[in-house]
């Protein structure tokens, strides 16, 4: 279990620095094809911005509760991702073949613009997941040492 | 071309992959680690890769050392501190030869940047010419990424999320 830190200037810090580093995240994640940036970046940065609450304020806090419930979305990333592939198939292309996704009004390239978004957001889902979920394990065997 | 910005930068690179490793204190080693991939991360930048640049500096720098942190956080501190054998004598000949030899190969490379390379010849032209029409997207890191070559990316998702369980199952014992 990660305790809560004891220093006020470190909590007052983290409740200002949790919000923006997530703002920022969903920036990178949703700007990637614009510029540089993505899926795995803004999903590693929305991680951080967990790990900043659960390392602050302590596993059991109520401002980790964002992080204990990340944890029952192991996968749902990877569903997501996969979930469009199949779309695809159902649109009679091959897995992961954008353009035959079934969205009426719109032209081959923004369907492919669409399977982008949503395969970019399945990305930052599995891997923002994964890295709370591994931070959750190490600190479960660090209870375990010193218990 | 200039070297006001590559030999600083691959001095100071040398100099904390060195100093990781010799350091005594496994905390410290890590810290250094952390302002390694950050000068990585600045020698991605000047090559003109920003994604991989953003990889290496929001990864290594950030959430590696959180991780190594808290592994060390769950040794005992007698366990932190390194007494290492002395440098055996065949790594001391050895290496520099092996150096010298990868020297020696990197001859053969093409040169940084050049249109005719087999790399930068195959597919990607197709790739550069293309993206901006079929996808939308004017980062063609990203539509390759996610949409040409989409399937290796399904996969790789599927390799982080199974670091994550494997973890899981092997480090949380007492909980569900």
């Amino acid at each position: 279990m990660i305790q809560r830190h004891d220093s006020l200037i470190v909590s007052i810090l983290g409740r200002g620095l949790i919000p923006v580093t997530q703002l920022f995240g969903l920036y990178v994640l949703f700007s990637g094809q614009q510029g540089p940036g993505g899926g795995f970046v803004g999903g590693v940065i929305l991680a951080t911005s967990m790990l900043l609450s659960l390392l602050i304020f302590g596993t059991d806090a109520s401002q980790s509760r964002l992080a204990h419930r990340a944890l029952h979305g192991d996968g749902v990333g990877l569903l997501l991702f996969v979930f469009v592939g199949g779309l695809c198939m159902i649109g009679g292309g091959e897995v992961l073949n954008y353009a035959a996704l079934e969205i009426p009004g719109l032209d081959v390239a923004a369907r492919r613009y669409l399977g982008i978004v949503l395969t970019q957001i399945g990305v930052a889902l599995d891997v923002a997941v994964t890295g709370v979920s591994i931070v959750f394990s190490l600190s479960a065997s660090n209870g375990d040492s010193h218990a | 071309m200039t070297f006001a910005f590559e030999i600083p930068l691959l001095v100071l690179l040398i100099l904390t992959a060195a100093s990781a490793m010799l350091v005594k204190d496994l905390v410290s080693s890590v810290f250094i680690l952390g302002s390694y991939s950050f000068f990585l991360a600045l020698v991605w930048a000047w090559l003109g890769a920003v994604d991989v640049a953003f990889v290496e500096a929001v990864v290594g720098a950030g959430l590696a050392t959180v991780l190594f942190l808290l592994t060390l956080f769950g040794t005992n501190p007698k366990d932190t501190r390194l007494r290492r054998p002395p440098t055996p004598w065949a790594a001391i000949v050895g290496l520099p030869l092996l150096g010298l030899l990868l020297m020696y190969g990197a001859n053969d490379l093409p040169e940084f940047g050049d249109p005719a390379s087999p790399a930068s010849t195959h597919v990607s032209p197709t790739y550069l010419a293309n993206s901006l029409q079929d996808t939308l997207t004017p980062n063609v890191v990203t539509s390759v990424l996610m949409d040409y070559r989409s399937f290796d990316t399904l996969i790789e998702t599927a390799v982080i999320f199974t670091a994550g369980v494997a973890c899981a199952l092997l480090l949380r014992r007492d909980q569900g």
